[in-house]
């Protein structure tokens, strides 16, 4: 078994509403290792993207960390002071963005971006800097680096930011590297590209990745295990074969059904009925419980605990849990 | 310091600063194509202020001694004192004894002989001096009035409107209070309030002018750092690591220049058009154009007219708040990012 690079445990968020701090990221477990690629997935609004930015210790105000560790190759981030968790951000966990519209500064050249990326945590020169921007272009696959060092954000397409992003967050050679969503605004062409591009350099550098998307296809084409979130909790987590193949948990099911197929033409998609019970609205028992095609009495009242499937491979489902006692 | 001395000391300073900004504007190629674009659509307007901040510029430096000596009527001249290089255009002792009507050989009334007798293009006022050297030394004083309070009213706008908008909370609270407590007041009354206060000297009619207008583009910067702040660019800085001092001078406050010169061109016709209102009241800079056209209520009811002077005024007035209006919308649509995309 290869170095654990994150270790993420119990981590909860909170948000206030009517009155009351509702966890939106509810007692969250992730471990991605060395040169891995753990793919964490869900609909939109269910805390993956809250999850990140926890990690970084950047939830917007008037959220807050509530508990639990996070630990990036054993050193306890909710520990560190301010200045020293700045330091550790894009030196050490990198982030790239969902939008390459406007992750980058319209007012500066993407080079000077870039240079500014390295010369915050690596004493080097300007020329120094800018040598290895056009270097790091180059491995990010841009046509014509130096030429596009002095580019700005609107001369550039979308898949051509992206890659400036990727090239940013790279910049530090960082040991975790988290992507929320980086290919949802690109077209789909240019999204086989970044990914292409995104495991090449995941394999170069040996980072390990933390992927965040909804989109299954891109978790099948990258990830090595994946983890399912639903209204803030890990319903299921497993190694990719074990999730997608085997899936027990009725909602990574519902998922997996809901997913267009070429197959399949013709037929209405599979859906899950009903919507994601917004935060204020949480049942105390199972968050699914509403939408649960399986749903049992007890899933109304008690919060399911993790259910071990295999020894990588876990979930959160009193049905499954049932099955697994008989 | 006497006066003089620390006038060719701004000058010197604003040169500078015109250097510097020109270099930076030919660094960056936003910059540079902005500018071209401005030159290219206003070519007229943009000459005329040019050609009348030089003449507010050459009015500032000034010196003592040298010159014309003693005038053709044979005068004492009162040599130590600074003359500037406007002044310097004309004899020193330039002056009649009252009014004279452009380019005429003898008084206006009476009918004495003129010491200049067809020397005043645009004739006398009251006491004798001549029009056109007072309405092109009018000119530093639209340029003081414009350019100190702009430079009082920016970086104060800024600065709380980037704090509030950035840091939000009680501080934002308090700024917001500030400004809609000042805007709430009619600011005609704070400015005549102020301007008692203060005294009458031109620093302080432009401190209590920056007062009254500072509000309106700190409530647009306010705006303008609250979307800004939740830009994914800055969202993205910040996971770079990158610090809150950092990320306001490098990613909030350039994307405001546009603001900036938008807010600087638009303020400064309003601001010269207010000191020609306190002129009115009376309670203007000395030497004003404002103060010209004020003199003027009385003129106007003379028989025969005295025009020269409320006309020499009015025109170089309108044309400076023309020119620098058609340059400051044209300025708008170039930088106005709503306006900037069809350009690109």
């Amino acid at each position: 078994m290869s170095e654990l690079v994150l270790e993420v445990r119990d981590l909860v968020t909170t948000f206030p509403a009517n009155g009351q701090r509702v966890s939106v990221v509810d007692r969250v477990d992730l471990r991605v290792e060395r040169g891995r690629v753990l793919a964490l997935v869900g609909e939109s609004g269910c805390g993956k993207s809250m999850t990140a930015l926890s990690i970084l210790r950047l939830v917007p105000r008037p959220g807050r960390i509530e508990g639990g560790s996070v630990r990036l190759e054993g050193r306890e981030l909710l520990a560190l002071s301010v200045p020293e968790m700045r330091r550790l951000r894009g030196h050490d966990v990198a982030m790239i963005f969902q939008e390459p519209m406007t992750s980058l500064n319209p007012v500066h050249t993407v080079g000077s971006q870039v240079v500014e990326a390295i010369r915050l945590h690596e004493r080097v020169s300007v020329a120094e800097a800018r040598r290895r921007t056009v270097e790091l272009f180059d491995r990010a696959r841009i046509p014509d680096p130096e030429a596009r060092f002095a580019a700005y954000p609107h001369e550039l397409s979308g898949g051509m930011k992206q890659r400036v992003m990727v090239a940013m967050s790279l910049a530090t050679r960082p040991k975790l590297l988290i992507a929320d969503e980086p290919t949802t605004a690109l077209d789909v062409t240019i999204q086989a590209q970044i990914l292409e591009l995104l495991r090449e350099l995941q394999q170069q550098f040996g980072m390990a990745v933390l992927l965040i998307t909804h989109d299954l296809g891109i978790v099948n084409e990258l990830a090595d295990r994946v983890a399912v979130m639903y209204a803030g909790q890990l319903v299921e987590e497993g190694g990719l074969v074990e999730v997608l193949r085997g899936a027990r948990h009725p909602y990574t099911q519902g998922l997996l059904r809901a997913m267009p197929a070429l197959g399949r033409r013709g037929e209405p998609l599979a859906e899950i009925p009903g919507v994601v019970p917004s935060p204020e609205d949480w049942p105390k028992g199972c968050r699914f419980a509403s939408r649960c095609p399986r749903v049992l009495p007890v899933c109304h009242d008690v919060d399911p605990e993790a259910t071990r499937l295999s020894p990588s491979h876990t979930t959160r489902c009193h049905a499954v849990a049932r099955e697994e006692a008989e | 310091m006497p006066s003089h001395v620390a006038s060719n000391l701004v000058v010197l300073a604003i040169l500078t600063a015109l250097v510097a900004a020109g270099l930076g504007v030919r660094r960056s190629r936003f910059w540079r194509e902005a500018a071209r674009s401005l030159a290219r659509r206003r070519p007229l307007a943009l000459g005329v202020v040019a050609l009348l901040a030089t003449i507010a510029l050459l009015d500032s430096i000034s010196w003592v001694g040298g010159g014309a000596g003693a005038g053709a009527s044979g005068d004492v001249v009162s040599l130590h004192k600074p003359r500037s290089v406007i002044d310097r255009m004309f004899p020193a002792d330039f002056q009649e004894r009252s009014y004279s009507a452009p380019l005429a050989v003898t008084e206006f009334y009476g009918g004495t002989p003129l010491r200049y007798p067809r020397r005043h293009l645009l004739g006398t006022d009251i006491l004798g001096r001549d029009v056109l050297h007072l309405t092109l030394k009018g000119t530093r004083v639209a340029f003081l009035i414009g350019g100190l309070t702009s430079a009082i009213v920016i970086p104060l706008a800024l600065a709380f409107g980037i704090s509030a908008g950035y840091f939000g909370g009680r501080w934002d609270d308090f700024v917001f209070f500030l400004m809609s407590t000042l805007a709430s007041m009619p600011s005609l009354l704070l400015l005549i309030a102020l301007i008692m206060a203060l005294g009458r000297g031109p620093l302080q009619v432009c401190a209590a002018l920056g007062v009254t207008s500072w509000v309106g583009f700190c409530r647009v910067t306010r705006g303008e750092t609250l979307k800004l702040r939740e830009l994914d660019y800055v969202q993205a800085a910040r996971a770079l690591g990158v610090s809150e001092a950092r990320i306001i001078l490098r990613h909030v406050l350039p994307n405001l220049t546009h603001l900036v010169v938008i807010t600087f061109v638009l303020l400064f016709s309003g601001l010269v058009l207010s000191e020609a209102i306190l002129s009115w009241l009376g309670i203007g800079i000395d030497g004003s154009w404002g103060q010209m056209i004020d003199q003027a209520r009385d003129e106007l009811s003379r028989d025969p007219i005295i025009w020269w002077n409320l006309g020499a005024a009015s025109v170089a007035l309108f044309t400076l708040i023309l020119a620098v209006n058609l340059v400051g919308d044209a300025v708008r649509d170039i930088l106005d990012p709503r306006t900037l995309r069809e350009r690109l």
